[in-house]
């Protein structure tokens, strides 16, 4: 019935390209009025691009967008919400500082006499309120409620300034159970009223919850649209992860782990991972699966004394320690390549060999520097090993490639001889060739004796390097996969399996 | 490798230009500038005269320099010389004798740097604001110490410090010769350079890559009060007395100044101590020229905004953008511009 | 209706109240009229340069330049006055369009060429006082009829005290302020850019216009100061006002607002400038407390408020943690 309908917004052939790289391939995406319309994919499948494409925030280098019928060509975020797309993003983008009335009309207020007329613009901000089934005082700073009910405050703003397409960004990876319902009761109105909605999110029971259709994008193609009330939620996985799902027979290395190097027991932190028992044994691969937001990093972190537990021990060849700083963890020979690279791994303008040696350095302390001749020889040696394309070690680390930068890091924390090697994402937007070289890797560090933790979104992946895989969901773990039972199909069904 | 490094020649080529330039000039106004006499067993000249009267900000910028590259700024200095100055003087009054004040001066300064590193370091308040704090108070504490009068003293030793001589060079260019070959060599020679560079570019990857930057930042702070106090003991001893109300007043402007021309980035990072004591020298090099050609002093407020502005169209990262952007012209994909303003609050978290 | 963000004016208010109270306890003599009209008279060029200065640190910025242009203006006034016939008023507008351009070109500097205020404004300090020595490096005194008759005017209180034009002048670009800050879309604005320029652009403020504004505000209002302290010295002196900025940064941070931008009150302000000058009055009524701790108490007074400040963000903080589950990475 709706695809006979005029849709409300039309993308056709939406191409968008990076230098090395096609973000976009000719996508496509179409929009009725009075539907929810789930974007999926990984990430770095192209759903944030694509977005950016459609409000303006890129310049796409080709395609056309067609609005209710006319085709438009915002130039800016400013221009698509005059045009008529709004859009709410994780982070709630309103100003703290601000009333909820203040966040509503910025830019708009109404006025009396040429002067901002409080008083109106706190009754009208309550009648719009209302209108979402929120009973709030607008003239409360907006940080005096729930993240749920900014949400409902942005997208407020957002359609009464656009009206016609919302796009929520992941809008409620902050929210939990009952605010998600609030937020989902909104969207149920605006639904009614008439706007197309698209919305973005990781946790794949909200999109069967809400949405009507969903796309799915990944390697910034579409591979596919589905109505949703025909399929499972494992074909959606399917088709996100794209691999195809067939068992395949993984070699798996015999020779058993060796003795339990770290244990961490009841180890959690409330609101970021619930409590969990893992042991990870020298010369083992212990793989963490799960989906965006499932609690992979949030493991990974806690580990690594980035976040501080609120509970449970951390136990070293039995002997309790306290890791409650990373420079703790490295004492302790630990070691972490966080998923976040720029923000959190590399130091930009210090060069190749400086962030080769940072990590070793920082552990012998600033009174005992490394001979420069040493550097050399380290970072010559983990350049060749690891063969990490540069013209010189000199040139700072901001300039190599992804991948190249990735090896770097991996090179910082091998310098240190760690005994405990946690990789949060370790092939994240690298190319083919590298993500094949650190793959062998791992591996080669397993077999070396070096008790790894990897988590991954990539499944065939995991199930290459990973003699374990804890699989997690809704930031708790879920279930333990070993042995043969390890391929993408059990993992799959492990991340879909409803919970109880 | 011993000896200057080519890298490092290249880095300070901007500096050492500059001031030839001034120098030069000051040969132009006053030829005998460079003329260097012998006379009562010290050494007399106008370039002897730069260096000397550049001690100050000389001593205050090697601090100053540490406490930028970590993305700080220490607006402290010039009270924290106030205070020490007025702590060495009140010292030897009191009847002791010269190393006991000036131990209590550096004591009195290293105080000041570590409460300012507390307040920036563990309570997390912007620099900016945190020094803001003694800069505003510090002159009281001055004043308070030498009770609203110039303290003046007369021991010789103390004296000896601000305007005696060694061999018959006068002491200030030595200590500020000594103490800025020290810091470099300790900064170099040890990992702190890299440690405090790395803490500027990317706290958060510094600190997952298991560096102290509380304690580092702390440091350098405490670092910036020491050197503050051997200027302002420097400035007190040169005067015979402890001036609370005038001692080192505005030479935090003066050094950040210096740091600035040194092409240091105020947002942290890649530093060279060398470089911004060649832009003190260029400022001292640039009040002489005014002396000496009989322009009136107050041309010397104009040219050094002048430089800050010339250093700002630099600096800017928008004009770099431009710069990069004329280069690459050609076919080639618009770089992925900075979000705008990125600098400016997100730090304030 | 008291709400959470009010609390720090609050603070400033109890503050000044007990102040007050402590002051007068002491010294009943300063309840007059003549303490509280002289109080208004003697801060008034500080009052309104803190009011320029107020906007700037909501917006995130900081301006070093506002005592330079004070003593620029000052010593402009008394130059042009003593060698042209032009009329004061003339010059007093004349003034006012050159700083506030100035302070326009450095909003517009620090806007395009994406630098720190601090760095922009100290080169704006140095110009500033720089122009002012070349003009003149004297006291030139101010006569002109004009300048008496306004000085003459005054409202005389029923127990003696002499509330002056300058003052009058302070308390109306107060309220003025506080209608463009917290009634005008421009107002708006600048707590937006407090808030986050990244944020504020993605809502569509306009940042060129509003950050250049801004500091031609600021500028404007330095100006305006400048002329008001003609007023009050009768003279243009270009090593006056050293460090007023200094003193109006204290001011507004006492007064209330967070020195990193977004939260914080004009009339905050106000009550900033009314705590400085009793501490100073104070002093002055004791006669055996030294001048110095006037400078000792106000940086107390910064620090407790800087401390203040840091702890309610903290608490918000807290407030917002427990609501927030965890950071999902971003997509």
């Amino acid at each position: 019935m709706q695809d006979q309908m005029r849709p409300m917004l039309h993308a056709r052939g939406i191409s968008k390209f990076f230098p090395g790289t096609i973000a976009l391939d000719e996508v496509e995406l179409c929009l009725h009025p009075g539907e929810v319309h789930a974007l999926l994919g990984e990430n770095g499948a192209g759903k944030s691009t694509l977005i950016k494409c459609l409000t303006g925030a890129y310049r796409r280098d080709g395609g056309t967008i067609e609005l209710d019928g006319q085709e438009v060509d915002p130039q800016s975020t400013a221009d698509s919400q005059r045009l008529g797309i709004g859009t709410v993003y994780q982070e709630v983008n309103l100003l703290p500082n601000l009333t909820v009335a203040e966040n509503l009309f910025l830019g708009r207020q109404p006025r009396r006499a040429g002067l901002v007329s409080r008083r109106k613009m706190n009754a009208q901000a309550g009648e719009l309120l209302r209108g979402y089934g929120l009973e709030i005082d607008p003239a409360e700073p907006l940080t005096a409620y729930s993240v749920a009910i900014q949400q409902v405050v942005a997208i407020a703003r957002a359609v009464e300034m656009s009206g016609k397409v919302l796009i929520l960004d992941e809008p409620t990876a902050s929210l939990d159970r009952d605010e998600v319902q609030l937020l989902f009761s909104v969207i149920r109105q605006l639904k009614d009223r008439g706007l197309a909605i698209v919305f973005i999110t990781h946790f794949l029971d909200q999109v069967f919850d809400i949405s009507d259709r969903a796309t799915v994008l990944r390697n910034g193609q579409v591979v596919g649209t589905r109505v949703l009330s025909q399929v499972s939620q494992k074909d959606v996985v399917t088709l996100m992860l794209g691999r195809q799902l067939e068992a395949r027979v993984h070699e798996r290395r015999a020779g058993a782990a060796g003795k339990p190097l770290v244990e961490f027991r009841g180890l959690g932190k409330r609101g970021s991972i619930a409590p969990f028992d893992l042991t990870v044994h020298e010369g083992e691969v212990v793989g963490l699966a799960g989906l965006l937001g499932s609690g992979r990093t949030e493991t990974a972190n806690l580990v690594f004394g980035v976040d501080q537990a609120d509970s449970g021990s951390i136990h070293l060849r039995g002997k309790e320690i306290s890791v409650s700083n990373p420079r703790e963890a490295v004492t302790h020979r630990f070691a972490l390549c966080p998923e976040d690279r720029k923000t959190e791994g590399i130091v930009g303008d210090l060069s190749v060999r400086e962030n080769i040696a940072i990590a070793l350095q920082a552990r012998q302390g600033w009174m005992r520097p490394i001979p420069k001749a040493r550097i050399n020889e380290i970072a010559e040696n983990y350049v060749r090993a690891l063969d990490i394309r540069l013209a010189s070690l000199d040139m700072p680390i901001r300039l190599l490639s992804g991948g190249n930068q990735q090896k770097a890091l991996l090179a910082r924390w091998l310098a240190t001889n760690p005994d405990f090697l946690i990789l949060d994402e370790p092939t994240r937007g690298i190319d083919v060739g590298a993500h094949a070289e650190i793959i062998a890797l791992i591996e080669q560090l397993r077999a070396d004796g070096m008790a790894l933790l990897v988590a991954s979104s990539e499944l065939e992946e995991l199930v290459a390097y990973s003699t374990r895989v804890v699989v997690l969901r809704d930031r708790r773990q879920v279930g333990e996969l070993t042995g043969d039972r390890i391929t993408p199909d059990n993992i799959v069904h492990a991340i879909a399996e409803e919970t109880a | 490798m011993p000896g200057p490094k080519p890298s490092t020649l290249k880095r300070i080529t901007p500096q050492l230009l500059i001031l030839a330039a001034a120098l030069l000039l000051n040969v132009l106004v006053f030829p005998d500038f460079f003329h260097v006499d012998f006379r009562n067993g010290r050494l007399f000249g106008n370039l002897i005269d730069v260096l000397n009267r550049g001690a100050p900000v000389a001593l205050l910028c090697i601090g100053m320099t540490l406490v930028i590259a970590t993305k700080g700024i220490d607006l402290s200095v010039g009270a924290v010389m106030a205070i020490a100055g007025a702590t060495a003087a009140s010292v030897v009054v009191e009847g002791h004798g010269w190393g006991t004040a000036l131990i209590a001066a550096l004591a009195t300064g290293a105080l000041c740097g570590l409460w300012n590193g507390i307040l920036v370091a563990v309570l997390r308040i912007q620099p900016i604001v945190a020094t803001l704090v003694l800069m505003v108070a510090g002159r009281g504490v001055a004043q308070l110490i030498t009770e609203g009068k110039i303290l003046t003293f007369s021991n010789e030793g103390l004296i000896h410090l601000g305007a005696g001589t060694v061999l018959g060079v006068p002491t200030p260019i030595l200590i500020w010769m000594a103490l800025g070959a020290t810091v470099i060599f300790v900064v170099r020679k040890s990992a702190l350079g890299m440690l405090i560079e790395a803490i500027g570019i990317n706290e958060r990857s510094s600190r997952l890559a298991g560096i102290n930057s509380r304690v580092l930042l702390i440091c350098v702070y405490l670092v910036s009060g020491l050197c503050a106090a051997l200027a302002g003991v420097i400035v007190a001893a040169d005067i015979k007395g402890a001036d609370a109300n005038n001692a080192g007043l505005w030479l935090e402007l003066d050094a950040i100044l210096a740091v600035v021309i040194g092409g240091n980035s105020l947002l942290g990072g890649r530093f060279s101590i060398l470089a911004s004591l060649l832009g003190a020298m260029i400022i001292q090099s640039v009040n002489s020229v005014i002396l000496l050609s009989g322009m009136p002093p107050e041309f010397n407020l104009v040219i050094k905004a002048v430089l800050i502005l010339a250093i700002l169209v630099i600096q800017s990262p928008r004009i770099g953008n431009l710069v990069y952007m004329l280069r690459a012209s050609g076919p080639q994909p618009q770089p992925d511009t900075p979000p705008i303003h990125a600098n400016r609050k997100e730090e304030a978290k | 209706m008291i709400r959470s963000t009010h609390l720090p004016l609050l603070i400033t208010l109890a503050t000044f109240l007990l102040a007050y109270a402590l002051c007068a306890s002491a010294y009943p003599a300063m309840l007059s009229t003549r303490v509280i009209s002289n109080l208004l008279t003697d801060n008034a060029f500080l009052g309104i340069a803190a009011v320029g200065m107020t906007f700037v640190i909501l917006s995130g910025g900081i301006d070093l330049s506002i005592g330079s242009v004070i003593a620029f203006t000052g010593v402009f006034l008394a130059v042009i006055l003593r060698d042209t016939s032009i009329h004061p008023l003339m010059a007093f507008a004349i003034v006012l369009v050159i700083t506030t351009v100035f302070g326009a070109a450095m909003g517009a500097l620090i806007h395009y060429l994406e630098m720190p205020p601090f760095i922009v404004t100290l080169a704006g300090m140095f110009l500033a006082r720089g122009a002012a020595y070349v003009l003149s490096t004297e006291s030139v005194p101010i006569t002109h009829e004009f300048y008496d008759f306004l000085q003459g005017l005054y409202w005389k209180a029923p127990s003696g005290g002499r509330f002056r034009l300058i003052g009058g002048i302070m308390v109306l670009t107060f309220l003025v302020g506080i209608l463009v800050a917290h009634r005008s879309r421009f107002g708006q604005n600048v707590y937006a850019l407090g808030g986050g320029a990244q944020t504020a652009r993605l809502m569509g403020v306009p940042l060129a216009r509003t950050t250049i504004g801004i500091y031609a505000i600021s500028g404007g209002l330095a100006g305006l100061a400048g002329i008001v302290f003609s007023l009050y010295t009768s003279a243009g002196y270009s090593l006056a006002t050293v460090g007023v900025e200094l003193d109006a940064i204290a001011a507004v941070v006492i007064g209330g607002t967070l020195l990193t931008g977004g939260y914080g009150f004009v009339a905050g302000t106000f009550f900033g400038i009314l705590i400085m000058g009793l501490i100073q009055t104070y002093i002055v009524f004791d006669g055996t407390l030294s001048s110095w701790w006037t400078k000792i108490v106000i940086g107390g007074l910064l620090f407790a408020f800087i401390l203040l400040q840091k702890g309610l963000t903290w608490a918000t903080q807290a407030r917002r943690r427990r609501t927030v589950i965890g950071s999902a990475a971003p997509s």
